[in-house]
């Protein structure tokens, strides 16, 4: 049987806010498997941000393992972490975290600096990778001139680039409208039905309706993890949204 | 990353923030400009008195006559003549140290030529005394041991006598009355400009020393054959101290003094005061150039203080940046690499200042400046490490930042 593309293992995190000890994970073990769109779920505090940082490498583990494909990545030093956050994870941002003043295309380009791709490579694949979102004709704006939907996709088109085995989307529809994160969930349901693994953090219910399973947190821990029946559709309730303003 | 990228990053990153990045590189500009200016005025001033010490002749001893004492009461320098024709003559011969050396007895009075007449000093000289003196001639020639041997009423002039006499006429073959004494001018002197104390250098009439004692000052001369000063010029490969030494020896052996009498003479090393003048305006120029440094120095604590500003600024790019692959290094370059363009840019812009402003203040000051490339390439290069020494500790506190909280900054 194939290995899960995520397995943790009693995964821990402790901090200090103001000198106050805060366990924001108390033993987390999860498998996720390769292919799988997972929704993180619960309240603020519930320690599922953290989780998500510790599974992009962004911050270090208390105690427990982490194996991302097979490598045990809890033990890694800095330099390794950037690494594979540079080759094996795409991170879309509740707030796109797109560069200001720089152009769609640069935006995306900027993984592909990270690991010593010529130039002219880098700009085929990052132009490939907006047509892939559909923004083939937005290369040259800045994100200001982009409307937050766009943003969002340049964003995806930046985790993407790299052809990584893992999307981390934080919060992706926090910041947009309802028919907008139809839009975006459907993008990442594409991406996921051409076989990327998604993992969602988000604490609207409707939102986490798009994914195949929903983990649920509180209080440092997994409460409910669940498959669900059919997810929702998300292109499908767009087209329908988009009906309703036109008529 | 290559370094092409992170200077491409850090220009885009200048690009964003125009007015921030040409006010932080003006203090590189005034630092660099300051710099290469006031070399180049202090080098300007350094090469004016080379060329005042060469003017006057390097290793020159000239020796004058010194106190006597009569009676008990010493007398000043120079108060009665001691040194005289032969010891000249003497010490041109016997010391092995000496090149040239030339008796001089100084006279004044009234010059009539053409049609006008001035008042100017003559000397009294052998042929040695140009070449003592590196003194050439810009015309004519100059006069010879014959010429001495029988008083020829022969005159070399110098530039301002030559103008002051004649106007813009050639002087040779003309005829000069020096005390009403007619003397043919066979050579006109080079032109040498002012003294050390702002004598006019050329403003004089030499001639053969026995011209001068017998023919124009007269029998009260001719006795004793004293003369004002003895011009010696001392060879290169010898030391002033060697030379000073035997013509010491020397003359108190002619002078038949004994051990423990004064000297009655006195030897003055011209080109050591000089020296001691070129030495001091030598330290100047390192006082102009360390107080320029200073404001070089002000300017890369400006480059420190954006860039501390720009990191903080930033903490979230750099966060991005950190989250899509960039390794702890990748951050460090992208802001040293920004901080050195910074003040590369400065430097290179403050060179352009500098040359110009060397050149208003030498033409609006009237001074002499000399520009000099290695004060260039010194001044770009401190402006390239203060770059990287004010730019290491912001880009290393950026390099450190955890990508989370970089990410979550507000």
């Amino acid at each position: 049987m194939e290995q899960p593309l995520i397995i943790t293992r009693r995964l821990t995190k402790n901090y200090h806010l103001e000198g106050y000890p805060v366990h924001a994970l108390r033993g987390v073990s999860v498998e996720i498997g390769a292919g799988e769109f997972v929704a993180v779920m619960g309240p603020s505090g519930s320690g599922k941000s953290t989780f998500m940082n510790l599974l992009g490498c962004l911050d270090s583990r208390s105690s427990g393992e982490y194996l991302l494909a097979g490598e045990l990545v809890s033990d890694l030093s800095g330099d390794a972490l950037a690494t594979i956050r540079n080759r094996r994870i795409g991170f879309v941002f509740q707030n796109f975290n797109l560069l200001p003043r720089t152009s769609a295309l640069e935006n995306v380009e900027l993984p592909l600096l990270y690991c010593g791709v010529p130039a002219a490579e880098r700009h085929q694949r990052s132009r490939a990778k907006l047509e892939e979102v559909g923004l083939g004709d937005r290369m040259h704006h800045h994100p200001s001139q982009l409307s937050g939907g766009q943003q969002q996709r340049v964003a995806i088109a930046r985790a993407l680039v790299n052809n990584p085995v893992l999307i981390l989307a934080d919060e992706p529809t926090g910041a947009l409208d309802t028919h907008t994160s139809c839009e975006v969930m459907a993008l990442l349901q594409q991406l996921n039905r051409d076989g990327m693994t998604v993992v969602l953090v988000t604490h609207e219910r409707e939102i986490a309706a798009f994914a195949d399973r929903i983990i649920s947190f509180r209080d440092g821990r997994v409460v409910e993890d669940h498959r669900g029946e059919q997810p929702n559709d998300a292109a499908a309730m767009a087209a329908r949204m988009q009906e309703e303003v036109e008529t | 990353m290559n370094l092409l990228a992170s200077m491409r990053i850090a220009l885009r990153a200048l690009r964003v923030n125009k007015l921030r990045s040409s006010l932080t590189m003006l203090g590189i500009i005034i630092g660099v400009g300051a710099v290469i200016t006031m070399i180049a005025v202090g080098a300007g001033a350094q090469a004016r008195v080379e060329e005042q010490i060469r003017s006057l002749g390097s290793n020159l001893i000239i020796i004058l006559s010194g106190s006597v004492s009569s009676s008990g009461a010493r007398l000043g320098f120079g108060s009665q003549r001691t040194i005289t024709e032969d010891d000249a003559y003497a010490i041109d011969r016997e010391v092995p140290a000496v090149q040239a050396a030339s008796p001089a007895l100084r006279g004044a009075g009234q010059v009539a030529g053409g049609n006008n007449n001035w008042s100017t000093a003559f000397w009294g000289v052998s042929p040695e005394y140009l070449e003592a003196r590196e003194w050439n001639i810009a015309a004519g020639k100059a006069f010879g041991q014959s010429d001495v041997q029988g008083s020829a009423k022969v005159a070399v002039i110098g530039e301002t006598v030559s103008k002051n006499l004649f106007g813009d006429a050639d002087p040779i073959g003309q005829v000069i009355r020096v005390n009403k004494v007619p003397l043919t001018v066979i050579g006109l002197l080079e032109r040498k400009g002012q003294s050390f104390g702002g004598r006019d250098q050329d403003d004089v009439i030499l001639m053969p020393i026995s011209t001068a004692r017998n023919r124009i000052m007269g029998a009260a001369h001719s006795k004793r054959r004293t003369v004002n000063s003895i011009s010696v010029k001392v060879r290169e490969d010898f030391s002033m101290a060697e030379a000073e030494d035997d013509i010491r020896a020397l003359l108190r052996q002619r002078h038949r003094l004994q051990a423990g009498q004064n000297d009655d003479f006195f030897l003055r090393n011209l080109s050591e005061v000089l020296g001691a003048r070129e030495e001091s305006s030598r330290i100047m120029t390192l006082l102009l150039a360390a107080v320029a440094s200073v404001s070089l120095l002000v300017g890369g604590i400006g480059i420190m203080n954006i860039m501390l500003v720009s990191v903080t600024e930033r903490t979230r790019e750099i966060g991005l940046r950190m989250a899509v692959g960039a390794r702890a290094q990748d951050i460090l370059t992208q802001f040293l690499v920004e901080a050195i363009t910074l003040a590369l840019i400065g430097g290179v812009l403050g060179v352009t200042m500098g040359v110009a402003g060397s050149y208003a203040i030498g033409h609006f000051a009237g001074w002499r400046i000399a520009l000099q490339l290695e004060s260039i390439a010194l001044a770009v290069g401190f402006a390239g490490i203060i770059g990287i020494f004010f730019g290491f500790y912001p880009a290393r506190k950026a390099s450190q930042l955890r990508p989370i909280e970089a990410l979550r900054y507000e």
